[in-house]
């Protein structure tokens, strides 16, 4: 966990009141609604169809039980008593009203969150690795430099107002789960040859109506020139990034325009000017930062407790454990993955009390820390292995236990038509059906690991791209139609989808999906060849063939 | 549109001047950019200061042999959401050692005066009349930053390194 000192307090606290004060100027009209805008925008808050949205950062995913419980409060006193995780590890509140937020801000405030460029065109949220710290073989725990690039983005004075948003994330494990190569900056935490810290580099990834896998700049920047090189590819971005038309003005535009090559170059000559500047990191402020993160005092406990051996008996906590418990860096310890995707719900939604009792599991049982993941699940990243039989039953109760991690019902999807403004077509009401479908926990595992990502826009927050499965709502005079891709993927490995063909109705979707699946169990050579691995060897054809032939 | 220089309003002295416009005999002119490069020997010899205003998309390092004559450059938000003046902002303050007067013109709004400040503005032609008498109060509004710019105001990093020290100090 890392600890606010009172210069990240003194800061957040002056943020809540310059925002109060945008408030009160925009409810006396001193503040014009386009002026108002972009402030409120700067500090999380859209308006959507039916009221203002608060979006609220979870840096890099991490959050402490009192954070937790702070989130709760939130949802229960200005809100309708829940709240919506999201794909990049913020919390959405879709009911606030305008004249409570600098309220819920101060609430927020108080125990270390803010909502600073949760949305507008400025640097967004930095993400990371929900098993950051805890991951075994992971190279070093890559929230130490997450917090360094959120303070040194947080205000910046020059990258306030960019042509378009801008994301980074960071992984230091060789399986990404942060989905680097879909943000505008990718880092990848690497050593030297003598063994320093620094970064592979990333550009221009990301997704919506143009989208593209980023692409390696540098193929490693010394952790000490880290804040330079960013420096020095936004500010090419923003001199250079289109600001003519809304949908050509992400860098990776910009990047595709230049090509990779010359605008590593344009990166290059800026950074060659500033890298030696007073951007230079030096060991100490890292340990300072570093110091700031505690880790929890492990206890030597065996590989396998009696209290596992016992549970193994009781098929349901198997199932569960299998699904949800990943190994941990340390012996006895496991990492659970506490699943938001119950049968026939939103996903990513979590209650107030759901939210108050999971941080008194945290406490209880992972050292009062909870992680947040792009996938939209939460997770409890230190329990010890004799626990696992009594937290499940905890959650199980909350329901908070479907044992569905990475299986077919682990959607992800976006908000949709049912809260966005910006959206054409639903994506809750079909990432239900499709948990309905496949509700049949057997089927599920026989099926394997199979992502779907939903999308109920071009604007892509359900990163359908990447889904191995990806579903696109879209409108056609009228109608919500619903583009079908398969092959995506958002890890190292990441691809975008291929279209299966023609778009389909609201109420073909999941038929469709069924299909796919029927199609991909009767092609795989063997029960676990993955689906994105049957996608990969056979390509789309075969689905195609399948799902079009009747229809 | 008031001016707020030096932290407050005041009086503008430059008379801004067209492309087209005659050179008046005396006191002192904001140019544009085209205008100033094109005409350059001849306005610095004149009795009377030169600005020169400079459009947003436009390589500010063309300027750096003009800089030490200059007495104003005034950079351009043509809206308050396009932020490229940021950067030539920094980038002369920062980069080409420029120390005249540097003012924000265009959509220049309260909300904005934090960031300018920190860029290297030190003056405003303001949009508003009530955010510039509002200056000084917004000026204020942040004691803590965390990056470091040509501005001078030390960063939260190294305050933290101070902190440090003084600490290892005592003990």
């Amino acid at each position: 966990m890392y600890a606010y000192d009172e210069i990240d307090r003194t800061l957040v606290n002056e943020r809540v009141s310059e925002f109060r004060d945008q408030v009160k100027r925009r409810l006396s009209g001193e503040l014009t609604e386009d002026e108002f805008k972009i402030l409120r925008l700067q500090n999380g808050v859209y308006l959507q169809l039916h009221a203002y949205m608060f979006r609220v950062a979870i840096p890099y995913g991490t959050l402490a039980s009192n954070q937790l419980r702070a989130l709760a409060h939130v949802a229960r006193k200005y809100d309708r008593g829940y709240g919506h995780f999201t794909t990049r590890q913020n919390i959405q509140f879709n009911w606030i009203k305008l004249a409570e937020l600098p309220d819920a801000l101060e609430d927020l405030a108080k125990v270390g969150i803010h909502a600073m460029q949760t949305s507008g065109n400025n640097m967004r949220n930095v993400t990371s690795d929900q098993w950051a710290g805890v991951a075994p073989g992971e190279i070093e725990d890559p929230r130490i430099w997450s917090e360094l690039i959120r303070q040194h983005t947080t205000l910046h004075p020059e990258f306030s107002f960019l042509p378009r948003k801008f994301k980074i994330a960071i992984t230091a494990s060789d399986h990404d789960r942060a989905a680097i190569k879909i943000h505008d900056i990718g880092l990848r935490l690497i050593k030297n040859e003598k063994d320093e810290t620094g970064f592979e580099v990333l550009v221009g990834g990301g997704l919506g109506r143009t989208p593209f896998i980023g692409k390696t700049i540098k193929h490693f920047v010394h952790g000490r020139d880290i804040l330079s090189y960013i420096e020095a590819i936004l500010r090419v971005y923003n001199q250079y990034g289109r600001r003519d038309n809304i949908y050509k003005a992400r860098i990776k535009i910009l990047v595709h325009e230049l090509g990779i090559e010359k605008f590593s170059r344009e990166v290059e000559e800026e950074w060659q000017h500033i890298r030696n500047s007073s951007l230079q990191i030096d060991d100490e402020v890292i340990e300072d930062i570093r110091s700031r993160f505690s880790y929890p005092a492990y206890e030597k406990l065996p590989h396998m407790p009696d209290e596992l051996r016992q549970a193994a008996a009781d098929p349901d906590f198997e199932a569960w454990r299998k699904n949800s418990v990943a190994p941990h860096k340390v012996q006895g310890y496991s990492i659970v993955t506490v699943s938001l995707k119950p049968i026939g719900a939103p996903p990513g939604d979590a209650t107030a009390e759901q939210m108050d009792a999971l941080a008194d599991l945290a406490d209880k049982y992972s050292f009062g820390e909870i992680r947040v993941g792009h996938e939209q699940n939460l997770a409890l990243p230190h329990v010890a292995k004799r626990d696992l039989p009594a937290l499940w039953k905890a959650l199980d109760k909350l329901g908070l236990a479907t044992p569905n991690v990475n299986l077919i019902t682990d959607i992800i999807a976006c908000p949709g038509l049912d809260y966005c403004s910006l959206a054409n077509a639903r994506s809750i009401p079909i990432a239900q059906e499709l948990t309905r479908r496949f509700a049949n926990h057997e089927l599920a595992n026989l099926i394997g690991r199979l992502h779907i990502n939903i999308s109920g826009c071009i604007n892509a927050c359900g990163h359908h791209h990447v889904g191995h499965i990806g579903i696109l709502g879209v409108e056609k005079n009228g109608e919500e139609i619903y583009q079908i891709t398969i092959g995506g993927r958002a890890d190292e490995n990441a691809a975008l989808g291929n279209l299966i063909g023609p778009g389909v109705k609201f109420d073909e979707v999941a038929d469709v999906v069924e299909d796919i699946v029927e199609a991909y169990l009767a092609l795989r050579e063997r029960p676990d060849e993955l689906f994105m691995d049957t996608v990969r060897r056979l390509g789309v054809e075969p689905f195609k063939e399948r799902v079009y032939a009747t229809r | 549109m008031p001016l707020v220089n030096g932290g407050k309003i005041a009086d503008d002295s430059f008379a801004k001047l067209a492309v087209d416009t005659p050179l008046p005999e005396g006191g002192d002119i904001l140019v544009p950019a085209e205008r100033f490069i094109g005409e350059a020997d001849v306005l610095l010899k004149r009795a009377g200061k030169v600005g020169v205003i400079w459009p947003n998309n436009r390589d500010i390092s063309e300027l750096v042999p003009y800089l030490g004559k200059l007495a104003v450059v005034a950079l351009v938000f043509p809206t308050f959401r396009d932020g490229r003046a940021y950067s030539q902002a920094r980038l002369l303050r920062e980069r080409y050692n420029y120390r005249g007067e540097l003012r924000a013109t265009g959509q220049v709004l309260r909300d904005q005066f934090v960031f300018m400040l920190r860029a290297g503005f030190d003056s405003f032609e303001v949009k508003k009349q009530a955010d510039a008498e509002a200056f000084m109060q917004t000026a204020k509004r942040y004691s803590v930053f965390y990056q470091p710019t040509g501005d001078g105001r030390i960063t939260a990093l190294h305050r933290r390194m101070q902190l440090r020290h003084s600490e290892g100090v005592g003990t």
